[in-house]
């Protein structure tokens, strides 16, 4: 069973996305809402982590697998600054994020066909939010850019 | 003779529950003046709260000489507040006023005339506009112009320039009020009147301090508790206010904490089935979200989380849920605290699983905090645009187009609003270079203010201030303009419970003085912003094809004005909206058919999640198909993000004074206020200060991790553990010039206060920081606090009380008329 796979990228690319949050909330601390929201997000992608732990410990989390990496998603080596450096900061978060959510539809489907509820529960659980989290990074993109990409020095 | 700077809410005239309020007409003319000696009286509404009482204006010989009541308005019955009778008139009658236009000179504001100031503003803006484009421009407007002024800004922002970057001081005190709205009923838009206050079996009070920030309307109450089948009163504040005072069960909450409080109110109510299954099913969607955000607030959760009884949470539910009618009101105490939205959401969500709204005694207000709040919310001065119409709806936006006559294209529509505080991010980042501020001072009402002032003062802002006075935020400017005020113009304005009214202009303005619409106008036609068809963009002659616009404009709208007019508003009472031909004399309450504006085609806004503030957008909002549903919608609660600790030990919050409005441009120049309440002060509890070695008027030095203020303290009745600031004290009228500079001796509430803003309505967070509390000087005398209201003494007898003498008379007539009547709710089936 190849499931353990999953749960390790799933496991790995939570913990990055946390990682990359706080680093974010870090470097654009003069952004109050980047702040303070990356920050509860972080969070939120640790609570992840920690809900998967008891399916880890069922199924296993395999580090390394047959298929070689060829996508690096190893979150952000360090923030950037001003207008644009926040919009391409927060479109870095969005590509970590996009990487959770298809993980976890994966890990659905698994849980749906093992017909494993207790992984559906925490399924159901994390995706909503992981979602909730891609919602949010667009629409402060979607704020940023017009004044990012035409009028900023 | 009634004292009312003694006496803030005057005689009682007590009423029962269903009957109508009796009238009582205040008036106050000056010193040595009688009745006999008024040239004429000019209809108005007054400006100095969000209540919006009916006013006249005394003139005689060209100059504002006191007013009254108007006995036939269904708003105030005739009553005046304390800032109505001694500010609306002696606030603009002054020698202060600017009668000049001001320009920049090798770094000093000097007198000019309007060609060379409005050019100035003029060439600078083209030259942005051709450098930059429209993003380089912001408008910081007010919750204290007229409708029309308000259109034609958000004319020229929306269809001349095509700027996003409008907002108003409305982002300070009732952006969470339009929020919670849009996100249950799907639109701004009051659903209560305050004729449930006549109706009602229980009245809520919400972090809202109505004995100081609408004192008539709280005489409304006052006059019920004292008649036969009085409400229950419940209030929510971490002061002992007079409405604690008052209160059957009184929640002071620790600040920061309200969520967890409505969750288990939620809760309670839920769990003993207090609720109307058949209305949730019939009007409401999604009330299964609620369940996983309430479930852990017991009422001894809540008790350890916000620090009050538990008995007191069952009990307050208890009333909730068992009264047959009530009223909720909420205000800043929500909307200035941490997850505004979300706790004020909560507020409609008990209404909607008692299937409470919309009718009589069953009522919501969410709260404005100033007099013409409604309108820069209606007309799009703050952003929104205008209508009520929605920025993610194509038709919306093509309605605008064609109505304007633009470009589609022109209309920023592409993403929310800027709100305030965003703006000001840009200015400081450079990206915005002309920023004009109007009937507003956010070097003293902004949060943290040592960073605002940097702001202002930046070099490569272009910065245009447009008010009555010189004031703090005067001081940075490149061009002030000497704005008209009240009773020197004419225009509408609505209030919280959506009463229109028409203020007639009473006198000329000082010296060249010009009212915001003509300035507004002159703008536009010096921009020479047109039309697609080549027309003048806004070729109005005055206030009255403003309106005339306005209405064409909301026609078809929730906020319909079709059926108004200039004509229609005088002579008698204010009428609310929606007037139309479906309504043709107004309409007291919302929703009594459990229909709400939330059909894709109709809202103002698909909503957001509240945790976060990501916007539902309408594919989604479709899919959930609400139809005429009202949704319920919460989120988990998390609490302040600031909160006290070793170093910072105290939370600390802010508030106003029955007494003052906003910076006291206006009521500072009152002599019976001023005198009520001169100076900066801090309130803490008893133990408190007696802990710090802290006796009554001792002067502290008050510190956050942003800024510090000095002030003498008040011992109060206040939560322990907290401080307390009122927001009214800056700098312009300070006794010396060390006191005038913010660096050497600051004193505004605002210096501590920390940058950050409810994710959904973007209102900036006032209410909870954390601070610490270091003496600095013996007591001289008590604290200039009033001790008529929340900040009165913790132990009577040490304190003169707040008097207002002779010149605090003000004469009061008791049941001249009968009441007038609100207008009648349609019954639909």
């Amino acid at each position: 069973m190849k499931l353990p796979i999953y749960l390790g990228l799933l496991h790995r690319s939570e913990h990055t996305l946390a990682e990359s949050f706080r680093q974010v909330a870090d470097g654009h601390g003069d952004e109050p809402d980047v702040y303070f929201l990356c920050r509860s997000l972080a969070d939120q992608c640790e609570k992840h982590e920690q809900a998967l732990l008891p399916i880890v410990e069922r199924y296993g989390e395999v580090e390394k697998d047959d298929e070689p990496e060829r996508l690096h998603a190893d979150g952000l080596s360090k923030t950037r600054s001003g207008a644009v450096g926040l919009l391409r900061d927060l479109q870095d978060l969005y590509l970590l994020g996009s990487l959770v959510d298809i993980t976890w539809t994966a890990v659905k489907q698994a849980a749906q066909g093992l017909r494993d509820a207790e992984l559906l529960e925490v399924v159901t659980r994390c995706e909503g939010e992981t979602k909730t989290q891609l919602e949010w990074l667009s629409t402060r993109m979607k704020q940023a850019a017009p004044q990012a990409l035409i009028v900023a020095e | 003779m009634v004292d009312r700077i003694a006496d803030i809410w005057g005689t009682r005239t007590p009423f029962a529950q269903g009957d109508r309020w009796p009238v009582r007409v205040d008036q106050v003319l000056a010193k040595g003046l009688s009745e006999q000696d008024v040239d004429r009286w000019v209809q108005s509404a007054c400006v100095l709260c969000s209540n919006g009482c009916g006013i006249d204006i005394a003139v005689k010989d060209g100059a504002m000489v006191g007013v009254r009541g108007r006995a036939m308005d269904i708003v105030n019955h005739g009553r005046l507040g304390p800032k109505g009778l001694f500010a609306s008139w002696q606030g603009v009658s002054n020698k202060d006023r600017l009668t000049q236009p001001l320009i920049r000179e090798n770094g000093e504001l000097v007198e000019t005339d309007w060609d060379t100031a409005m050019d100035r503003i003029v060439s600078r803006s083209k030259a942005l506009l051709e450098e930059k484009g429209p993003l380089s421009h912001g408008f910081y407007t007010s919750g204290q112009l007229f409708l029309e002024e308000y259109y034609a800004l958000g004319i020229i922002g929306k269809a001349g320039l095509g700027t996003p970057h409008m907002d108003g001081n409305t982002r300070l005190c009732t952006a969470t009020a339009a929020a919670a709205m849009k996100e249950s009923f799907g639109s701004d838009g009051q659903p209560g009147s305050y004729t449930d206050i006549d109706e009602c079996d229980a009245i809520f009070l919400y972090g809202h301090n109505m004995a100081e920030t609408q004192t008539v309307l709280w005489a409304r109450v006052l006059d019920r508790i004292g008649g036969p089948n009085k409400p229950m009163v419940v209030c929510v504040d971490p002061r002992s206010t007079e409405v604690a005072r008052h209160a059957d069960v009184h929640l002071p909450v620790r600040p920061g904490t309200n969520l967890a409080l409505m969750h288990g109110l939620i809760r309670e109510v839920i769990r003993n089935g207090w609720i109307d299954e058949e209305y949730i099913a019939a009007h409401t969607l999604r009330f299964e979200d609620l369940a996983d955000k309430i479930e852990p607030w017991t009422p001894e959760a809540v008790a350890a989380e916000c620090g009050v009884d538990a008995a007191a949470v069952v009990e307050a539910a208890r009333i909730f849920g068992t009264s047959q009618r009530v009223l909720s009101t909420v205000l800043q105490g929500f909307y200035q605290s941490a997850q505004a939205t979300a706790s004020s959401c909560q507020v409609n969500n008990l209404h909607l699983l008692r299937g409470m709204i919309g009718k009589p005694g069953c009522g919501i207000l969410q709260m404005n905090g100033q007099p013409t709040a409604q309108n820069t919310r209606e007309a799009g001065a703050d952003g929104d645009l205008p209508g009520f119409r929605n920025w993610e709806n194509p038709q919306h936006i093509k309605q605008l187009a064609e109505l304007w006559d633009v470009d589609e294209l022109v209309i920023p529509h592409w993403a929310p609003p800027t709100h305030a505080a965003q703006i000001f991010r840009y200015a400081e980042q450079g990206s915005i270079k002309f920023l004009w501020i109007s009937a507003t001072n956010p070097a003293v009402s902004m949060p943290q203010l040592p960073r605002i002032r940097e702001i202002l003062a930046k070099p490569e802002l272009f910065l245009v201030v447009q008010d009555l006075y010189l004031t703090e935020t005067t001081q940075y400017a490149d061009v002030v303009l000497p704005a008209a005020a009240w009773g020197e113009k004419t225009g509408t304005f609505t209030n919280v419970n959506r009463t229109v009214h028409l203020s007639e202009q009473a006198v000329e303005p000082p010296g060249q003085a010009r009212s915001d619409l003509r300035i507004f106008l002159d703008y536009s036609r010096r921009m020479d912003f047109r039309t697609k068809s080549g027309r003048p963009l806004l070729d109005w002659e005055g206030p009255e094809d403003g309106f005339n616009a306005w209405r064409e404009c909301s026609k078809g709208r929730l906020c319909d004005y079709t059926g108004l007019s200039y004509e229609r508003l005088r002579g008698g009472s204010g009428i609310p909206w929606p007037v139309n031909e479906e309504h043709p004399d107004g309409t007291d309450r919302l929703y009594g058919d459990g229909v709400f504006p939330t059909h894709a085609d109709a809202a103002e806004d698909y909503g957001h999640d509240l945790a976060t503030g990501a916007t539902v957008g309408d594919q989604a909002y479709k899919a959930m198909a609400p139809n005429g549903r009202a949704i319920f919608k919460t989120a988990l609660y998390q609490g302040a993000h600031e909160t006290p600790d070793g170093e910072y030990p105290f939370r600390y919050t802010t508030g106003r004074t029955a007494y003052h409005f906003h910076t006291r441009t206006k009521t500072g120049r009152s002599p019976q206020l001023h005198d009520a309440a001169p100076a900066m002060w801090v309130e803490m509890a008893e133990s408190d200060a007696e802990a710090l070695g802290l006796g009554e008027g001792d002067v502290v030095r008050v510190e956050s991790r942003r800024g510090h203020l000095f002030a003498p303290v008040r011992t109060a009745n206040i939560r322990t553990g907290t401080v307390f600031a009122p927001f009214h004290y800056g700098y312009w009228d300070a006794a010396d010039p060390a006191e005038a500079d913010p660096q050497q001796r600051p004193r505004a509430a605002n210096e501590l206060t920390l940058t950050e803003w409810d994710p959904v309505s973007k209102q900036p967070v006032y209410k909870t920081a954390a601070v610490r509390v270091t003496k600095v000087a013996d007591a001289t005398g008590p604290a200039p606090a009033p001790t008529t209201t929340a900040s009165r003494p913790a132990r009577a007898g040490r304190v003169l009380a707040t008097v207002g003498g002779a010149a605090g008379e003000v004469s009061e007539t008791i049941a001249p008329t009968e009441p007038p009547a609100a207008p009648r709710d349609e019954v639909r089936s």
